[in-house]
């Protein structure tokens, strides 16, 4: 449900829904990706305006999805958090190579102090490393507008480009006045296979071609002023991006600070500009010294964060006013507040408390689930990233003594298992560990620790009307998976225990379903299952 | 006018977040510029949550920096030590001890009556906190929240 009018002319909204608001007004034709915090409610929010927007099983497929439409001169999206980057970065490495005909804009939202994350990767990184152009917007105004210029880049220039969002923008409301879009692109197929078939004769001259790119693109960067300069005092000079633009603002009001709206290419002569007449200047960022390396590289001399204490978590106002007092100390300590934990009647409450009573080892993986692994359960024994408990299960079944290899579980949820657990099973049938396997799926029938996100697995797409339903047993058996048991692991709580015991002492490869909807979930689900069901009797009649 | 920064915290599912999102409602009718910072996600799961509400002339930082909270709002006393440092010298603590409990509609309705106790220190038009009320809620929730708005005013 939407909190506001999209057609107002003044709003209070989240750096997520003024990108939205910005894709529906930029006309993006086709917009795609997986759920992941903060990044979730961008395509939710476009789907509510009424625009194409869908989820993929992954940021991969995603990626190549929204980059097929941009090869047929239409405008694409494609979002993720930081981590699916990492999923979809052979689809970008390449498609910068390759370029685009329309328009595609790479929205990454980043998560420093890991709110929600495994990790605390920087994506500028990958900007970098993949030769791909990259604004990082610092509130909802600056979401909205660099979109738009994002996709104008995109366009002149026939690449994709990186919207780097963090966790605070995402997140964080501020004004947004609509300043308008952009013209409808229309959809064509042109043949191009120079560009678009990247073997090595093709790839070569390719890569020269992107960094030719990035030469006209620096030099767009400089002309087109996607950089703010605020006049201040010649004693503080601030070079900063994104979010840490206003913690820099209000910590020295007094000081002159250079924002930086396009980060990579980065601005070489607008930075020598702003630092020639300044006594200190002082890189103000969030986790890597991205900037402040990268600008060191071009020979100007800058001033960065104390790394020790500063590279991790989010800034803000006081720890802005400590860097810039050059303070080395550790942050004071916070009170630590209440930690997150499985909702009451939560499913994965009895699978996990069942893992326990059996002394299995979990290999486990990301999803609500992982809450599993705090007490009082302490019932996963690792995890590392989406789709790796089923390789890691079978790494660990390989080399244990055959007594502790019996005790081994992957255990996967729903989404995670379509997202990347499927490639696991072909795996564990292929690569057969001496005392066989066994993987559990907790299908809780939704994607819920994002926010109860649609996925292949549900039957429902992004809007929640019907599509194919994918079968976990059916896949399970194509692969060659001994034996498969469909179980509910509350209302059938001893028979799940049997089911697993028996799989577990046998050297063959079971994969068992432990099916239970989320408690959090049920009701709308229930409620899409109804309205889906009361459309598809009229449409009979 | 110097920026005002009001804090709602409490635990994920109590109401913590349309609170913040009912004052921020508020004061954007007002005209003024505003900024809110929260973090969803895996928070929500019955952990502690904070929501940062910033307005004024210009706001630049959507975080409240600790120390210098006008209003402190806390919907769960064990989270009183957990959100106590965002507080500035003299500024206003608000906890559920404030309000009549006994007399409290429905426990659901705790935000809303914490909200009407907060309404008290401020001179903004009765009738824009109840539009916003109504606006930001489903119509069956618009009489209990009357009844706790006017608890927490009393």
């Amino acid at each position: 449900m939407l909190s506001f009018d999209p057609n107002a002319s003044r709003m209070l909204i989240s750096g997520n829904e003024a990108l939205a608001l910005s894709m529906l007004h930029c006309k993006v034709q086709l917009a795609t990706g997986y759920p992941g915090t903060p990044s979730t409610e961008i395509l939710e929010n476009f789907s509510e305006f009424g625009g194409k927007a869908q989820w993929a099983p992954n940021e991969k497929v995603a990626a190549e999805v929204a980059l097929g439409a941009a090869f047929a001169a239409a405008r694409s999206v494609v979002t993720m958090k930081h981590v699916g980057l990492n999923v979809a970065s052979d689809v970008l490495y390449t498609a910068t190579y390759s370029g685009v005909s329309g328009g595609m804009v790479w929205i990454v939202a980043d998560d420093p102090g890991q709110a929600s994350s495994q990790n605390e990767q920087d994506t500028r990184n990958h900007a970098k490393a993949a030769v791909c152009p990259m604004f990082e917007p610092s509130d909802s105004q600056d979401a909205y507008e660099m979109l738009k210029t994002a996709f104008e880049v995109s366009e002149k220039f026939q690449i994709p480009v990186i919207l780097r969002m963090t966790t605070r923008v995402c997140h964080s409301k501020s004004i947004v006045r609509p300043t308008g879009g952009l013209e409808a692109l229309t959809p064509k197929f042109v043949r191009d296979i120079a560009s678009r078939v990247m073997v090595p004769g093709y790839s070569k001259p390719a890569a020269r071609r992107l960094r030719k790119k990035m030469e006209d693109l620096e030099v767009w960067n400089v002309q087109n002023h996607e950089s703010l300069v605020v006049e201040g005092s010649n004693d503080l000079g601030i070079i900063t991006s994104g979010i840490c633009f206003h913690h820099a603002r209000e910590a020295a009001p007094e000081a002159s600070i250079l924002k930086l709206g396009m980060t990579y290419p980065l601005p070489a002569d607008v930075i020598r500009d702003f630092v020639k007449d300044k006594k200190r200047v002082v890189v103000i960022e969030e986790n890597d010294p991205w900037l402040a390396e990268n600008i060191r590289a071009l020979g100007i001399s800058v001033e960065a964060k104390y790394d020790p204490v500063f590279r991790f978590g989010e800034l803000d106002v006081n720890r802005v006013k400590r860097i810039l007092a050059g303070e080395k100390t550790p942050d004071p300590e916070a009170v630590k507040g209440k930690p997150p934990a499985l909702c009451q009647g939560c499913p994965h409450q009895s699978s996990f408390a069942v893992f326990k009573e059996l002394d299995c080892i979990v290999a486990g993986d990301i999803g609500c689930y992982t809450l599993a692994a705090l007490p009082p359960y302490s019932a996963m024994d690792m995890m590392i990233d989406m789709g790796a408990s089923i390789g890691m299960g079978l790494g660990l079944r390989h080399v244990l003594p055959p007594e502790e290899a019996r005790r081994v579980v992957s255990v996967i949820g729903d989404s995670t298992f379509v997202h990347s657990g499927i490639t696991g099973l072909v795996e564990m049938a292929y690569n057969r560990p001496a005392t066989g396997h066994v993987v559990v799926i907790v299908d809780n029938s939704i994607t819920a620790m994002t926010g109860q996100q649609e996925h292949p697995g549900t039957g429902r797409k992004l809007d929640h009307s019907p599509t194919y339903k994918l079968d976990y047993t059916e896949i399970a058996k194509a692969t060659g998976i001994d034996n498969v048991v469909e179980v509910n692991p509350v209302r059938d709580r001893e028979a799940f225990k049997t089911v697993l015991r028996e799989a577990l002492s046998k050297n063959e490869l079971s994969l068992i379903v432990a099916k239970s909807p989320c408690i959090l979930a049920l009701k709308s689900i229930l409620a899409w299952e109804k309205a889906n069901k009361e459309a598809a009797a009229k449409q009979e009649k | 006018m110097e920026t005002m920064n009001v804090k709602f915290a409490g635990l994920g599912g109590t109401g913590v977040l349309k609170a913040s999102d009912i004052f921020a409602e508020v004061v954007f009718n007002l005209g003024y510029d505003v900024k809110k910072a929260e973090v969803h996600g895996m928070s929500q799961r019955g952990g502690s949550i904070a929501s940062d509400v910033r307005y004024g002339n210009r706001v630049e930082s959507p975080m409240i920096p600790d120390g210098t909270a006008d209003y402190l709002i806390v919907f769960a006393e064990d989270q009183i030590p957990v959100n106590q440092a965002a507080l500035k010298p003299g500024g206003i603590l608000l906890t559920p001890k404030d309000i009549d409990l006994a007399k409290l509609p429905n426990e659901k309705a705790l935000n809303v009556a914490m909200l009407g106790k907060l309404s008290t220190y401020f001179d903004f038009p009765l009738d824009l906190w109840e539009s916003v009320l109504k606006k930001l809620f489903n119509e069956k929730f618009h009489e209990t929240n009357a009844q706790a708005f006017k608890l927490g005013r009393s």
